[in-house]
C-alpha cells in the first residue's frame, strides 16, 4: 500500500487545512462545506468517512477546555519495559484514559485520565494505583501556555520525506 | 421556564448532549437533528446549546480533529524543564509562541523525583528534525543551561478526544 499521505488528494489536504476549526452551527454545515470546496454534501459526507476509515480523522466535533470541561491530569509510571504491554494495558482498562503512550524514560507509560470532577479523578488514580502495585507521578497542568493541538500540515515535507 | 433558568440548568438532556458529541458529530445532512433526535431535545436546542458552550469557553474549537501520526508525523517529543519559579511563566509564553511548539504548559515538580516544571510538545516528521528544531529555539531562547529532558514516545497505546461523562 502507497504510503497514506499519497491517498489524500488535493480536495482532501483543503478539507484538512481548512476545516480544524470553525465547523458551522448551521442546519447543514456540511453543505455549506460542500459548496465552499465545490463537492455535494453527499461526496463530502464520502470523503469525511474514508478519511475516518483511513485513520486520519479522528472524528468531527468539538475539543473541550479542559480546565472546565471536567477534571484532568497527566500522569506518568515506571514499569519493567519488558512487561511495558501489560501495564499499558491495565491503564487502557481504567476509566477516563483517553491518551497513553509509552515515552523513553524511566517513567515509561504517560498517560492522561478525565474525570466529571477531582474526587472521581482521585478515586480513580488512587484505585489504578493499587492495581498497577507502582507510584503514579501525578502532574496537573497548572497553566496552559498553548492548549489547542490544530496546527498546519507540512503537506510538502510529508510528501519529500 | 424563563430563560435565565434555562440558560443556566445543566439539564440531564444536555448532559446526554455532551456525551454524544464527546465521541464526534454524525456524519449525517443535519448532524445537529440528528443528535437532537437522540437526546430528546429540538434541533435549535441543540444549536443553541453548543454555540452557549463555545461562547462560555467550554467548547474551543469545532471542525476535523486529526491524527497526526498515520500521517507521517511520527515523532512526538516531551520536552521537559526545570525552570526557576519566578521565570516559567515568561518561559512558558516565549516557548508557546515558537512555531515548532504545539502543546505548553506548566506543571507541579515533584521531588525528589521529578523536578520539571514546564512540559512542550514538539511534533514532525523524523526524530532528527526535532531535535534541531529543539537545539534552535533552546539557543534563541537562551535556555541552554536549563536542565531538561527529551521523551521521545516509541507506542501510543491510546489516543482519543477526553471524555468527561460518566462512562
Amino acid at each position: 500500500m502507497p504510503p497514506l499521505i499519497h491517498q489524500l488528494d488535493t480536495l482532501d489536504r483543503r478539507l484538512i487545512d481548512g476545516y480544524q476549526r470553525g465547523f458551522l452551527v448551521c442546519e447543514r454545515p456540511y453543505a455549506v462545506m460542500a459548496d465552499d470546496l465545490g463537492m455535494t454534501e453527499s461526496e463530502l459526507l464520502v470523503r469525511l468517512e474514508r478519511l475516518q476509515t483511513l485513520g486520519v480523522l479522528s472524528r468531527v466535533g468539538p475539543v473541550f477546555e479542559h480546565t472546565k470541561a471536567g477534571a484532568s491530569l497527566l500522569a506518568a509510571v515506571a514499569v519493567p519495559k519488558n512487561e511495558q504491554e501489560a501495564y499499558a494495558e491495565l491503564i487502557n482498562r481504567a476509566p477516563g484514559v483517553n491518551h497513553n503512550y509509552a515515552r523513553e524514560h524511566d517513567y515509561n507509560l504517560w498517560f492522561v485520565m478525565t474525570a466529571a470532577d477531582e474526587e472521581q479523578l482521585g478515586r480513580r488514580l488512587d484505585h489504578l494505583e493499587a492495581e498497577l502495585d507502582r507510584p503514579i507521578l501525578r502532574l496537573p497542568m497548572l497553566e496552559g501556555f498553548h492548549i489547542d493541538l490544530s496546527f498546519p500540515i507540512p503537506w510538502q515535507e510529508l510528501e519529500s520525506a | 421556564m424563563n430563560q435565565v433558568a434555562e440558560l443556566y440548568m445543566d439539564t440531564e438532556a444536555e448532559q446526554r448532549l455532551r456525551a454524544l458529541i464527546e465521541k464526534g458529530l454524525p456524519l449525517t445532512s443535519r448532524p445537529w437533528q440528528t443528535l437532537a433526535d437522540q437526546c430528546d431535545m429540538s434541533e435549535a436546542r441543540v444549536m443553541a446549546t453548543i454555540e452557549r458552550w463555545q461562547s462560555e469557553g467550554l467548547i474551543k474549537r469545532l471542525g476535523l480533529v486529526i491524527k497526526h501520526r498515520p500521517l507521517g508525523i511520527k515523532a512526538n517529543a516531551m520536552v521537559v524543564w526545570d525552570i526557576p519559579d519566578d521565570q516559567v511563566a515568561m518561559v512558558g509564553r516565549r516557548l508557546a509562541a515558537e512555531r515548532a511548539v504545539t502543546l505548553c504548559y506548566r506543571r507541579p515538580r515533584r521531588l525528589p523525583d521529578w523536578p520539571f516544571n514546564l512540559f512542550c510538545m514538539i511534533h514532525g516528521i523524523a526524530r532528527q528534525r526535532v531535535l534541531l528544531e529543539l537545539d534552535a529555539l533552546t539557543q534563541r531562547q537562551g535556555l541552554e543551561a536549563i536542565p531538561r529532558q527529551v521523551l521521545f514516545s516509541t507506542h501510543a497505546y491510546r489516543q482519543r478526544g477526553a471524555r468527561y461523562a460518566a462512562e
